[in-house]
This record gives structure tokens, sequence and C-alpha cells, in this order.
């Protein structure tokens, strides 16, 4: 206040509460850290296949000495790592921008596709066409093809999400203590109609289904990325033309049709985008958790609420966290491997009982 | 020109607001008055076409029923009793979310400066850096009133007048910044525009509006110029209480009215 009255109103205010210049710079550095996490991805791994042999034979065409090993090394970080780092961006940037914009939409930095149900909701559209593919749901599967699966996921979510919103929202008001009851509810309800599908499972779908419910990028090939890859792109695309739209939510649903949003198409919208990018994340992935919560909420401390550059920071975000947590997965217990799930609740679950805590009194829950 | 006719509210089966006729021209300000629960606020709502109503409203002749958000927010902005907000966003922020619609109508490129002229036509300069969360009641008002008048800076756009829906605008305001925020509206008035602004305070109302409504149990009870309405009889009809206009105090008790401000 000191400093401004010396300065002269004008330049001294000029910027002051004005938070686009410092996102822009997060932006630009985390950018960079994406790049350096798909570095570190592509070059560690329970082998020890050299990705810089691999990739500086694919830029420079030098030939290192031994060429079966190089072939070898080829085939790791070509077909194994590379899909891998290529499928933990697109889930890692799916669930964060999904995160964000379910908060947006609910109007609560609590919401996250995880906690309310709605992963558990895709999870039941998978487990349905997994446990049940070659059954009943044959011709479906025979009419789907590979788009099955996330389209069983998506269809999961978007129900979820549709009946949680009707739940829990009354005249443009969402009430946040229905909307994760609402979700507790939901989430049981999927998960012991899940639980009824893996009782029906055999033995086979049952060791895929377990470590697919936990969350695991491991079974990434360019097939996968070829059939749910479009549909995270899509999702995610079309994302930043809801920002403004979301961040004049935050004033209320009333306040923002006045402003002259089209408040029923941005709310239809965001249930749909963020159903298709949770259900392929899910069919893809399985139950990965908070990273839908966790990084929305870092970069809000960071860079302020305003979506414009919250959504594409969170993707940024959530695609370096999700390799960096698919890292230690791979090599902590190589060669073994952690599910990814396990990894990212246990370093997610502390700190969402930290953003508890900060909030207990500032924000009425 | 803003005309209702008869226009009816019911929320939940019960008629909150029944065969309300109603008009605001451009240059002045039209106010509506009425006891707690008499419908004003349902009104309003009806009026920016946030409650469904039966009846007719039309805005600068066109049905508002047909009108999308888009088109409506060029035309009118509404100040509701009080906002909050769910996420941490800076006073700026707030009030730049004002012109998410794009139609401010200053110069291209002066919108950017809009916020900091906003903020001090309210009396908040040097708040655009705070957070909107941590100010107290009557200045979190006051960042709204900035961010609604960012929206239809111009009171006359494309040579149609805009409008201003205020729903006690100084409900928690103190007397100074009262009298800041009905100028403001007078003047939003005098340049072409024109106000709609729910009010309690019958002396304020006396001073700046150019017609009250006053509305009792969702219907409208008078209408008029100040003088006209607020008359003994009016008054303890509709707010059930005998009280008699122009009447000084006895003795010496002090009394303060915002007419006497300088």
């Amino acid at each position: 206040m000191v400093d401004q009255s010396i300065a002269g109103p004008v330049t001294a205010s000029a910027s002051e509460g004005d938070r686009s210049g410092r996102a822009r710079i997060v932006i630009l550095l985390l950018c960079l850290g994406l790049a350096a996490a798909v570095f570190l991805s592509l070059t560690s791994g329970a082998s020890d296949a050299s990705a810089v042999n691999v990739i500086g034979g694919w830029l420079f065409g030098t030939v290192p000495d031994n060429a079966a090993l190089s072939a070898r090394d080829s085939l790791i970080v070509y077909d194994i790592r590379l899909p891998r780092i290529i499928l933990g961006m697109l889930v890692g940037a799916a669930l964060a921008v999904s995160g964000a914009v379910m908060q947006g939409l609910f109007r609560n930095p609590l919401a996250d596709p995880g906690l309310i149900g709605v992963s558990a909701g895709s999870s039941l559209g998978a487990v349905a066409v997994i446990v049940l593919g070659a059954t009943i749901l044959a011709p479906v599967t025979a009419l789907l093809g590979t788009l099955a699966l996330p389209l069983a996921a998506f269809c999961g979510g978007l129900a979820t999400t549709l009946v949680l919103y009707q739940v829990a929202t009354r005249r443009g008001q969402t009430s946040v203590a229905t909307m994760l009851l609402a979700g507790i509810a939901l989430a049981a309800l999927a998960m012991a109609l899940t639980g009824i599908l893996i009782f029906m499972a055999d033995d086979r779908q049952l060791r895929d289904l377990t470590f697919w419910q936990l969350g695991s990028l491991g079974g990434a090939t360019w097939a996968k990325i070829a059939s749910v890859g479009p549909i995270i792109v899509l999702a995610l695309a079309a994302m930043p033309f809801l920002a403004r739209g979301l961040n004049a939510l935050a004033l209320g649903e009333a306040t923002a049709g006045h402003l002259g949003i089209p408040v029923q198409r941005l709310k239809y919208t965001a249930i749909v985008g963020v159903s298709a990018a949770v259900g392929a994340s899910v069919a893809v992935s399985g139950g990965i958790g908070f990273v839908g919560i966790v990084v929305p909420h870092l970069l809000r401390l960071l860079i302020g609420p305003d979506n414009r550059y919250l959504l594409p920071a969170s993707a940024l975000l959530g695609a370096s966290l999700l390799l960096l947590a698919d890292a230690v997965a791979r090599t902590i217990v190589a060669p073994a491997e952690l599910p990814i799930g396990i990894v990212t609740a246990i370093a997610g679950a502390p700190f969402f009982l930290w953003i508890l805590l900060r909030k207990r009194g500032v924000v009425d829950l | 020109m803003i005309e209702a006719r008869d226009v009816s509210v019911d929320i939940a089966g019960k008629p909150i607001v029944a065969g309300v006729d109603f008009h605001a021209r451009p240059g002045e300000i039209a106010a509506i008055v009425g006891p707690n629960g008499s419908g004003k606020t349902t009104f309003l709502k009806a009026l920016s076409g946030e409650l469904a109503y039966t009846g007719r409203v039309a805005l600068n002749g066109r049905d508002l029923c047909a009108m999308k958000p888009v088109e409506t927010a060029v035309q009118r902005a509404v100040l509701p009793q009080a906002t909050t907000l769910s996420f941490p966003f800076t006073v700026r922020e707030v009030v730049k979310l004002g012109l998410v619609g794009g139609r401010s109508g200053v110069l291209p490129g002066e919108d950017a400066r809009l916020p900091e002229r906003a903020l001090a036509r309210v009396d908040l300069d040097g708040f655009a850096g705070r957070f909107y969360q941590e100010l107290s009641g009557g200045e979190q008002q006051r960042v709204q009133l900035a961010r609604v008048l960012c929206q239809v800076w111009a009171p006359v756009l494309d040579g149609k007048p805009r409008y201003l829906f205020l729903d006690e605008p100084v409900s928690s305001l103190d007397i100074k910044h009262q009298l800041i925020i009905m100028n403001i509206a007078r003047d939003f008035a005098r340049r072409g525009g024109g106000v709609v602004a729910i009010l309690h305070d019958l002396n304020l109302t006396a001073m700046y509006a150019d017609r009250i409504f006053v509305m009792h149990r969702g219907r409208l009870a008078a209408t008029g110029s100040p003088q006209d309405v607020l008359s003994d009889d009016l008054i303890e009809k509709v707010f059930d209480c005998r009280l008699r206009v122009g009447v000084l105090p006895a003795g010496n008790m002090p009394f303060v009215l915002p007419q006497s401000a300088a």
C-alpha cells in the first residue's frame, strides 16, 4: 500500500491481483517439467535398455557397437516404454483436467471423479465388458471391437455423473454434503455390482481384474492408445472452451447466466467431457485416484482459480506426476512392479487430508 | 424500456408474485419497495430471466423468453443480494468476470483498464490485489457492483439503453457508500440507461427514485412518483406499521437524512 502511493496508482495497480503473467510462467515451467519427466521415464525401468542410444540412433543414424543389444533396446523403448509414457500422459492429463472441470462445475474444490463415484461407475462399465464380453454382451463387443471397453466405461461414468448432479443440485445450488454422500452411495452401489461381476469371473479374468482395479499402466500398447487416445484427446481439446464459463460459474449459476453464459449447455458439455475422459482413462488404466484432486488444488495455490490457465496447467502437471508415479511403480520393486494406483493413493491421500486441515474454519464445507 | 405485463411466479405451487405490471424507462430509477417476503426479489428474478414466469416481459421491445443468455447479458446486468465465491479469486479477477460477454461498450483495448476504473467508482481503489473472500460483506457487495458496472459500462449501446438490476444494492453499506452507490445508479440513468433497484430505506428511495413500485403479498400495491406513493395510509397498509410521512421527531431527538448530504 505504501509503495503504491509512491509509485502512483496507475503503474502500481496496473497488474495488482492479476495472476495471468505468473500463470503463463508456471505453464512454461510445467512444459519443461513434462519434458524432463518424459526423458526420465524413457531412460528408467526394470531393463537396462539405453534410451539414449536408441534416440541417438534414431536422430543421428549412429549405430552402436552391439547390433543385437541395440535391437533389444529399440524394442523396449519403442514398444514398451514409449506407449506406456504416452498412455501415462493421456491418463494423467485426463484425470487432472477432469478433476478441475468437475470442481468448477460443482463449485467445490473437493469434487473429484475418484472421490464422488464417477470412476467407480466407469469401472462397473469396464468390468461388465471384461467379464461378460464373451457371453451376454458378446453382440456388443463384436460390434464395437476394441471400443467396447472405453465406451462401456464412458457410459458408466456418464450415468453416475448425471445421477449425482441431479441428486446434489437444486435450483443451481450444489450441496456439498449431499454430493459427497451421494457419491459414496453411488460408488458403493457400483462397487457392489462390480463385485457381483467379479464373483462370476473365472480365475484368469480375476487376476486381470484385481490388478486393473488397483490401477496400472502396465498393459500399455499402441493398440490401446489407438482406441482410447482419440477419446481423451477430443475431450481434452473441448475443455478449454469451457474455461470462461466455468470461471463465471464460480459466482453461481444464476449470475453466470446473467453474464451471458449458456449455463445448461456448459454443464452438459462438462459432464459429457468429464465422463468421456474419465471413462477412457479407467478403461485402460483402472482406478488411479487422487490425481484429479491434488493437481488442480496445488495449481490453484500457485496461479489462482482462473480456468483458462488452470486447465492447461492441470493437463501438464497431471501428465508429469503420473509419469513420475509410474516411474516409481516400475522401479521400486523391480523387476516386479507396483500398481500405480497404490503410489498415487499413498502420496495423494495424506495430501487430501492436508487440504481438509487447511480448509477447516476457512471455508465452510 | 422494460415492460412487464401481468407477471406471476409460482414457487413449489405457491404463488409468490401475482399479476404484476411493471415498467422501467431509460433515464429513470425505478425502485421496488415492500416488506420482507412481499415478492420483490422473486419478481426481479423473473425480470432477469432467472425464474420461470407467466405473463409477458419485454426488454427493449423484445420478448425476454425469446432471448438467449448472451443477448440479455448485453442489455442488462444483475447485482444479486449477496454472492459467495467457490474459489479464491482476487478482487480484480472477480471484476474482470463482468467482461466475459465482451460488450462493456468502451473502445476496444480500454477493456483491460476497466476493472480499475470500476473499482475506483465504488470506492475500492487499491483493492484489486486482495482476495474477495477476505473482504467484509459491504466490500464484497461493492466488488460485485464493480463487476456489474463493467458488464454494461456504457449505459447506451448500439443506440439501445441498457439496464442495471440491483437487488438491495446498499443493504450492507455504511451511509457514505450508500450515497456513492445510489449516485452511481443516478448517473447511469442520467446518461441514458435504466435502473431497477430493490430498496428498503424509504428516505433513500424518496431521494433517488423517479418511480416507485410498492409490492405487498406478491401484488403491486401502488405505483407512481415518491410524492404520490409515500403516504401515511399506504405505509400503514403495506408495512403494517403506523408511521407518518414528513413529521419531524419531537424535542431535540437527532435525526440524519441522506437528503442532507452535501
